[in-house]
């Protein structure tokens, strides 16, 4: 074995190591303990006056965000919990539509844990202590999906279900269209 | 060689392995007509493969041992590597007619033991549909009578002698039914309507497992299966049908607020209580159930401490999430299941 | 020259016919200058100039450009061996893990990946390449022929390969490997249910590998069918080139099945199509049938090479042909027809109707009595002629114990209440692990003890290969004889763990200490491989005695293998010629040629210029590689990767200008 083979294969080995774990795929099971709930008072506005700047982004949500098994989690549990009977697939029947770009409790996916969460006016139950916190996470993260938020990459093009709309993978991005809700 | 020294010393200990513990997954448990069919068949087969093996195991031997004396054998240090012996060329055929009789003789073995099962199980007099979710059996039994069905989770029970219809649905992936005491496994395929009929014939409890991979936890997919006697059966279904008890103790009813009114309720369904979830198995009956989490565990006190508190380190996967319940919580919850007898 | 016009009745002028007969006569004049071999040209002098014209240019660019089937056929199988070295050890970790019950080593997760990567890495990076790298090296020699045909492809069809293992093995390194078993069923494997990349890493690693199976195939079957040398009649054709033409032509009718099965799924998963979604008229089921219809076939395809090993072997060692060569030949035929109409064998618990179901049992049964019959004739080879011993030999002699107790309990579930109870448990795993390791892998190692003096010039170690022989075969026995009993027990596959109280205690510790045996066998096998590459006795040409041609080259074989083309009197040529070996002569010396002749009486038929070394084939398989790769990602890399894949390929194919002088095979 020459040197040069030598020195090759702990270069490629080094890299491997590096690289390891795409965060994309990694599956997170376990939720956060109790007191680690959503923080009280999340902004539903979509507006910052005076130029200040919109609230952090919560440290969890690139947990979620563009995570390919939460978004599938995300995804099974907008059928099994019914989101479809209000939102239909995105399309808003009795409840507004997810897909397209007006928000107007918030965009982002910390924001749209916060209307799961706590309900919204004109109909949408507060889910708070009827799912875990990264249950609701996880549909926050298939609801941005329905916009074509996330990265492509990490979205399944459809589910084993009756099709109505556009897959996943190839939603066309619809940035919600107020300042301020960065981080898409 | 040394492997024939060893294999009756392996086989021994294998054997009595076998023997050792209760039969209660095995394809030897002979609990049913078709598990019975299927051993007689195996060893049909067995016998006449290990006389086949026994042929070429021989012959081989012979070859390699047999005397030849020098300048008489067809090799080319000899110039006759072109020349064969007419022994080996009627060898031939003989074998060749050996094979064909034997594989022909084997396969209307296998077709009229197929054909006997498939009879034995015709008349069938109990319906049960079961619906394979991952990682947990969702088992309902039919009855004409709507008020009459029952409905449970990762459990059967089975009256014996009376030929009982499976039928095998999927809401999700590919999942098989393998009940290996009683029949071979069907699978459940999401779209297609398959079923299985079984006439258990041993008293007794069996425990029957997933067998197509369908995912994380396909290890703990099992469901237990009681074949009772015919009036133990009957009362079984009588009782499933009662809905759950009240609870009396303050603990108990703490445990039944929580349930019905948080994350237990929005999944699980218990009936005679506003707990009315679809998502997850039905918890009428949790108590009077010989496991949880279909199999992952066997069913007792700890074991539900273990697992409300924590699903997601017992059954990494499961799609029963881990809440984060204060030990209050808790000890009300499992105070409160443990009266869903 | 005859007078044209008489003959052929056409009305040429004159100053055409002399002008014509001049052009001819300069032609002749030119021809006397080739350099051929021949009485003229041979021994030191024809061997240094042949050197010359048929070894590639040192250095990196000329290592990638390579297309001697030689340097290829090496490439392939000391790749084929590393993975089969990585599938083991994943497959040790698995047996660690499943040794007690309850084990907690590795995690769900983790093990789904581990079982995965195992079968796919063992399947579609070990057996089907070891066999195609195998043969890309020997047929050539083994038909008399300078080298294969269309050798770019060849390189073209590892460069493919070794980037679809470096893909897949990369992604497992990533964390993202896919986790739904070798197989891959849906919907499990479908959008839904597998998110995320890993799924479609596999389905590209199976494009990958298949395209570059596809291409090995039509290279064996024409160089097998094509460039046979004058006189190795079909009739006469060593047996391993009939096995490795049945099993290409296996190979061009089985792949394409997984490939569009590999394609629905990604695009299934990719852009949203419906092929295997129940709700929208799709099917669940239908991946199964297509995978299947490859799948089963696939096993054939890596049988069959094997027993084309045991016959090379037994030929050898028991110092004759094999008995009765045409019924061997018809039955690797008839194993070949047979092995397509198996298939739902694997599909018996899935519900399709029983009436079905019969006639499948049938077929799987009929496929046991050729390959019954080949071992008739293998160990009627044994008792005819006087077996020597040797490490191959023994090889052969441990397949015919372990592969004749897989076929028997394939008798077993080709039944279907019989199958029904042990299918997709441990009774499977032992059965295709008997049939695979020891009616594979056995031969496998025999024949590259056997051919090891060719390929390198060096003897193995006597000492170390019976050593491994005897850990490999015990070994074998303890890890798997167990897993019989362990299925019927009630345990099934791909599980990561099981209950204590069942029984499955002793038989899978039993495995898991085999297991560890038999790695240690293949160690030794390395080991020995590596070291005798230095220490190893120099071999002779023919160290064996064997009968077959690549046998009459030096050991190793020069760039060009043959100086002469040689000429084939008997199936057993070696055997049969007096010390001159008949030879034709007149090949071109000064450049690349090789002898192309009829399909079945190998009359002499074509010269066929074989091109020179070229990067194009690397270019376009890093072009298609990268062109596959993207895909995965967006379906944008259709349209713009094909764009360097077709600049590739026409580079590749741009004609080139034929500067020979032309000239008739015979004259």
């Amino acid at each position: 074995m020459s040197s040069r083979f030598r020195a090759s294969l702990l270069l490629l080995g080094g890299i491997a190591v590096t690289l390891a774990a795409c965060d994309r795929e990694e599956r997170h099971s376990r939720s956060k303990p109790i007191g680690e709930t959503l923080p009280a008072g999340m902004s539903p506005d979509t507006i910052w006056p005076g130029g200040t700047q919109p609230p952090a982004l919560d440290p969890r949500a690139k947990l979620y965000d563009d995570n390919a098994p939460a978004i599938a989690a995300g995804q099974q549990l907008y059928s099994q919990f019914n989101c479809v009977g209000c939102h239909s697939h995105g399309g808003g029947s009795m409840g507004p539509p997810l897909m397209d770009d007006q928000w107007r409790y918030g965009g982002r996916i910390d924001q749209i844990a916060a209307s799961i969460a706590e309900g919204r006016p004109n109909g949408m139950p507060a889910w708070r202590n009827k799912l875990t916190d990264d249950q609701i996470w996880q549909l926050a993260a298939y609801v941005r999906t329905l916009s074509g938020q996330p990265s492509k990459d990490a979205v399944s093009s459809r589910a084993d279900a009756m099709s109505s709309t556009t897959p996943g993978s190839l939603t066309p991005r619809e940035p919600a269209k107020s300042s301020g809700t960065a981080t898409q | 060689m040394s492997m024939g020294r060893r294999a009756p010393l392996v086989l021994l200990a294998l054997g009595t392995g076998a023997c050792s513990y209760q039969n209660y997954q095995s394809t030897f448990g002979n609990a049913a007509i078709e598990a019975r069919q299927f051993n007689t068949l195996f060893v049909i087969f067995l016998v006449v493969c290990a006389v086949m093996y026994l042929a070429v195991v021989l012959f081989l031997f012979a070859s390699i041992l047999r005397r030849r004396r020098a300048g008489e054998a067809n090799v080319v240090e000899d110039g006759r590597h072109h020349l064969s012996s007419p022994l080996m060329r009627s060898a031939l055929i003989g074998w060749s007619a050996v094979v064909v009789v034997g594989l022909i003789g084997l396969a209307i073995a296998s077709f009229f033991a197929d054909r006997s099962m498939a009879k034995a199980a015709s008349g069938q007099k109990l319906s049960i549909t079961i619906t394979a979710n991952q990682w947990w059996w969702d088992v309902q039994y039919n009855s004409a009578d709507v008020s009459k069905m029952v409905r449970t989770a990762n459990e059967l029970h089975l009256p014996v002698g009376v030929p009982v219809r499976i039928f095998l649905r999927s809401n999700d992936v590919i999942h098989s039914f393998w009940v290996p005491s009683l029949a071979g496994k069907q699978d459940l395929i999401p779209g297609r309507d398959n079923d299985i009929t079984i006439v258990p014939s041993k008293v007794g409890i069996y425990r029957g497992q997933c067998a197509e991979f369908c995912g994380a936890q396909h290890a703990h997919m099992a469901l237990v299966v009681n074949v009772d006697s015919f009036p133990d059966f009957i009362k079984w279904w009588q009782h499933q049908l009662q809905p759950a008890q009240a609870p009396t103790t303050p603990e108990a009813v703490a445990g039944y607020n929580y349930v019905t009114s948080r994350q237990c309720g929005a999944c699980h369904s218990i009936a005679g209580t506003p707990a009315s979830g679809t998502v997850g198995p039905d918890l009428t009956h949790l108590a009077s159930r010989r496991s949880i989490a279909a199999g992952t565990l066997p069913m007792g006190q700890g074991n539900l401490y273990g697992w409300v508190a924590d699903p997601q380190s017992l059954k990494p996967g499961v799609h029963m999430p881990t809440i984060g319940l204060e030990p209050a919580q808790l000890h009300a919850v499992v105070a409160y299941l443990e009266t869903l007898k | 020259m005859t007078d044209v016009r008489a003959a052929t009745g056409w009305t040429t002028s004159d100053s055409e016919l002399e002008r014509v007969r001049e052009e001819d006569e300069r032609l002749a004049r030119e021809r006397t200058k080739i350099a051929r071999d021949g009485p003229g040209l041979k021994d030191a002098e024809l061997a240094a100039r042949l050197d010359r014209t048929w070894r590639r240019p040192p250095g990196i660019i000329g290592w990638l450009a390579t297309v001697d089937h030689k340097e290829i056929g090496r490439r392939y199988i000391i790749t084929a061996l590393m993975f089969l070295a990585l599938g083991g050890v994943l497959a040790l970790i698995m047996r660690l893990q499943l040794a007690e019950p309850g084990n907690n080593l590795v995690g769900a997760q983790r093990y789904n990946e581990l079982f995965t990567m195992h079968g796919s890495t063992m399947m579609f990076l070990f057996a089907v390449p070891v066999m195609e790298g195998v043969a890309v090296y020997i047929i050539p020699l083994m038909v008399g022929a300078r080298s294969t045909t269309f050798p770019r492809l060849n390189a073209f069809s590892y460069y493919m390969y070794l980037f679809g293992g470096l893909m897949l093995w990369g992604a497992f390194v990533l964390n993202i490997a896919p986790d739904v078993g070798w197989f891959a069923y849906t919907p499990l494997s479908g959008p839904e249910f597998s998110p995320g990349k890993r799924s479609d890493v596999w389905a590209q690693m199976i494009t990958f590998t298949e395209v570059s199976a596809l291409a090995a195939a039509v290279v064996l079957v024409c160089t097998i069918l094509k460039a046979r040398a004058p006189g190795m009649t079909l009739a006469r054709m060593p047996i391993f080139a009939w096995a490795m033409l049945v099993q290409a032509v296996m190979i061009i009718f089985a792949m394409p099945a997984i490939a569009l099965a590999s394609g629905m799924l990604i695009s299934d998963r990719l852009v949203g199509t419906q092929f295997f979604n129940q709700y929208e008229h799709g099917d669940a089921l239908l991946w199964q049938h297509l995978f299947w219809f490859f799948g089963h076939p696939e096993v054939y395809i890596i049988f069959l090479p094997a027993t084309g090993f045991v016959s090379v072997i037994t030929e050898t060692f028991c110092r004759r042909p094999i008995f009765a060569h045409t019924i061997v030949v018809l039955a690797l035929m008839s194993t070949g027809i047979l092995a397509f109409g198996l298939w739902v064998h694997h599909m018996f618990a899935t519900g399709l109707p029983r009436v079905g179901y019969s006639f499948y049992t049938a077929a799987s049964m009929t496929v046991a009595i050729p390959t019954g019959l080949q071992i008739f004739c293998w160990l009627a080879t044994m008792w005819e002629g006087r077996p020597r011993f040797e490490v191959p030999m023994l090889y052969v002699v441990g397949f015919i114990i372990t592969f004749v107790i897989g076929g028997l309990s394939g008798v077993i579930i080709a039944s279907v209440p019989l199958d029904l109870q042990v299918h997709d448990t441990f009774f499977i795993v032992a059965h295709f692990h008997y049939v695979l390791i020891g009616g594979a892998v056995f031969p496998l190692l025999g024949i590259l003890t056997y051919w090891y003096p060719k390929i390198t010039g060096r003897m193995m170690s006597d000492a170390l290969g019976k050593i491994g022989f005897w850990m490999v075969f015990l070994g074998f026995q303890l890890a798997f004889f167990p897993m019989h009993f362990s299925g019927l027990l009630g345990m099934p596959r791909r599980v990561y763990t099981y209950p204590a109280g069942l029984g499955l205690e002793l038989p899978n510790m039993l495995s898991t200490i085999g297991a560890f045996v038999v790695a240690a066998a293949v160690g030794i096998f390395v080991v020995n491989g590596v070291v005798s590459l230095y220490r190893g006795r120099l071999a002779p040409a023919n160290p064996w005695g064997a009968p077959s041609l690549e046998w009459a080259t030096p050991s190793p074989p020069p760039a060009y293998n043959f100086p002469h083309v040689p000429v084939v009197e008997s199936r057993t040529p070696l055997w049969d010629t007096g010390p001159e070996m008949p030879v034709l002569t007149g090949l071109r010396v000064d450049e690349k040629e090789m002898l192309l002749t009829t399909v079945v009486a190998a009359v002499p038929d074509l010269r066929e210029p074989i091109p020179e070394p070229s990067l194009w084939p690397f270019i376009s398989s890093v072009a298609v590689g990268v062109f596959f790769i993207s895909s995965i990602f967006s379906p944008w890399a259709v349209p713009f990767g094909a764009i360097p894949c077709t600049i590739a390929l026409i580079a590749w194919f741009w004609p080139k200008e034929m500067k020979r002088t032309p000239e008739p095979v015979i004259s």
